[in-house]
């Protein structure tokens, strides 16, 4: 389709009467159903496929869903207020725990924004190093996803396989990083520490198991009666819908519409590498599925390719005022150790200005606004969360769908819950 | 400043700059915001990212304003994308703090509900014309905008269940 469709009309613009149940959670204990055969039951926060805590009210007629209603915030901890309160060397400690299936894209949005209002330039190494850890997180968070989609659906081994798998890329991210989550390791001025000794053969051994068990998850589930039949046409969505409620990531892609930013807006150095963009043609849950395993199968493709190409030179920028110095300096050289001081007890300072960095997370568009005063801290950090904007089609997805489907729906959407709450 | 607006839109009539990465920045008033978004939104941008608030209090330094734009304490960010132009621009609009109110952009992108919601949980910025105007991340019965300034980290105190005689 093409990229000027006439927007959508119709349901996402309802104000009543659509799927969406706009009810308080105090008035929805003693409305009144809107039919009387109707009654709405609440599912979560504890439940053990809402992923996280995820609240949903849902309007029942019989076994079927008419309406819902996501209740969110049980994660909200305030980060983009603690956001203020860090200085920008800090404050990739902070949005890293936002989405803890794929932290770095977090920390990737934080620094290249940081990076923006200082009119950083990257050296190439730290530019591919920050390729290489997002395509090898993009490849865990979707085991994740492989592992509680099964989950939901019943089939638990997959659970296993996709545990298993994600639990080898976390070990490879542990030791370039030290940490098997929230990593701390794109910062502003490029990435915490070199690949250490050895990554290489590490990240060839880690590619060719994952890769030929992707091939094994077609045998186990793509191709089953049971699996297609729980999925397919369950959960449908149009691309004007998508681009109507802001929805973006392999939920849009499932519709058949081509967007990734990697490719149509690059960032990094994505322009140089060759990879297809995943898209679905139905819209539902198992498009979703499916995409998330291919994009497994291109992430591999893509870490193969700066594997071949991944250039020398520094992490980081050699700039005194925004990276410290390196260690070996600081023993020799005055001006070194006081940089380094500055540099950790009062931060750097950031040109005042605001703007607005984006990166293709494995859930969507994930953005950062960032706007500057001129000190070391931000005046506000906010990040554009695509789980907290893809809920918002949850209840499209499960409209005139039964309870039963529910569980698959939530999870095709693949919610990451300390991201939507933040 | 330029008054120009981004590549291949009309000329829209409202203060244009640009950011410090070259992206394009307009700044309608309140009243204009709806028909800008609209104007914009025929134009190629189809996709409402994001709506997020900003609280200028106690900032001194406003200097990426255009001369025309009267800086107010608060501001709302509403970035929207054109996949065509693959480009996207943002508006920014001021919001006084006597009347924080602004109309919805529900009615042209719906996908603004949810943020709207937490621009009021946090900022307490009333978007007229919202299908349901309630907080979003705080409890229904939270007092106060946590992620405005004058609202002090730490405000609330930490309450521990009881613990019980330890002896």
């Amino acid at each position: 389709m093409s990229a000027d469709a006439p927007p959508a009309q119709g349901r996402v613009y309802a104000r009543g009467g659509g799927p969406v149940l706009r009810l308080s959670e105090s008035e929805a204990l003693t409305a009144a159903p809107s039919a009387p055969e109707r009654m709405i039951i609440n599912m979560g926060p504890q439940h053990p496929s809402t992923h996280g805590v995820l609240r949903l009210l849902l309007e029942l007629d019989g076994e079927t869903v008419t309406r819902c209603k996501p209740i969110i915030g049980y994660l909200h901890t305030g980060m983009e207020k603690t956001g203020e309160t860090l200085t920008y060397l800090q404050g990739p400690t902070n949005v890293t725990r936002m989405d803890y299936a794929s932290p770095l894209f977090s920390e990737l949005a934080f620094a290249t924004a940081t990076e923006m209002l200082l009119g950083l330039e990257l050296p190439p190494r730290a530019v591919w190093i920050r390729m290489l850890m997002c395509e090898l997180n993009r490849i865990s968070s979707h085991l994740l996803f492989q592992a509680t989609n099964g989950m939901d659906l019943g089939a638990v081994s997959m659970m296993l396989y996709g545990w298993r798998e994600r639990e080898e890329v976390l070990r490879l991210l542990e030791q370039i990083t030290g940490l098997r989550m929230n990593h701390n390791y794109i910062r502003p001025g490029g990435v915490a520490a070199d690949l250490p000794d050895g990554w290489r053969d590490d990240t060839l051994r880690l590619l060719d198991p994952v890769g030929d068990r992707l091939d094994e998850y077609d045998a186990l589930l793509t191709g089953q009666p049971i699996w297609r039949e729980r999925l397919q046409g369950v959960g449908v969505i149009s691309a004007e819908e998508c681009l109507a409620l802001g929805v973006t990531g392999p939920i849009l892609r499932s519709t058949g519409y081509s967007w990734d930013l990697r490719r149509h807006m690059p960032y990094l150095d994505y322009d140089l590498l060759d990879f297809d963009v995943i898209c679905g043609s139905y819209g539902d849950s198992f498009d979703r599925y499916a995409i998330r395993l291919n994009e497994i199968r291109e992430s591999i493709r893509l870490v193969r390719q700066i594997l071949d190409q991944m250039p020398s030179g520094d992490y980081r920028v050699q700039d005194k005022k925004v990276t410290p110095p390196p260690r070996g300096r600081i023993d020799e050289s005055m001006e070194a150790l006081i940089h380094h001081f500055k540099i950790f007890t009062e931060g750097f300072k950031v040109p005042a200005g605001e703007v607005y960095a984006a990166v293709e997370s494995p859930r969507g568009e994930l953005g950062c606004y960032m706007v500057s005063d001129g000190g070391p801290k931000p005046l506000r950090m906010h990040i554009r969360a695509p789980s907290f904007v893809n809920l918002q089609a949850l209840p499209y997805l499960l409209e005139d769908r039964l309870v039963a489907d529910a569980v698959a729906i939530i999870s095709s959407v693949d919610p990451i819950m300390g991201e939507v709450d933040r | 400043m330029a008054s120009s607006s981004p590549e291949g839109v009309a000329d829209l009539g409202v203060a244009v700059s640009t950011d410090p990465a070259g992206a394009p920045v307009l700044h309608p008033r309140p009243a204009e915001l709806l028909e800008v978004a609209e104007a914009l939104r025929d134009a190629g941008y189809l996709q409402c990212l994001d709506v997020c608030a900003v609280d200028y209090l106690g900032a001194d330094s406003r200097t990426d304003l255009p001369d025309e734009v009267v800086p107010e304490r608060f501001e709302i960010v509403v970035t929207l994308i054109s996949h065509q132009r693959r480009g996207r621009v943002r508006l920014r609009v001021q919001v006084p703090e006597e009347d924080p109110r602004l109309p919805t952009l529900f009615d042209l992108f719906p996908g603004t509900e949810s943020p709207e919601r937490e621009a009021f949980d946090m900022f307490g910025i009333v978007f007229v014309g919202h299908p349901d105007m309630t907080r979003i991340l705080m409890p229904e019965d939270w007092d106060g905008h946590p992620l405005r300034k004058d609202y002090a980290v730490g405000i609330v105190p930490v309450r521990f269940k009881a613990a019980g005689d330890t002896r």
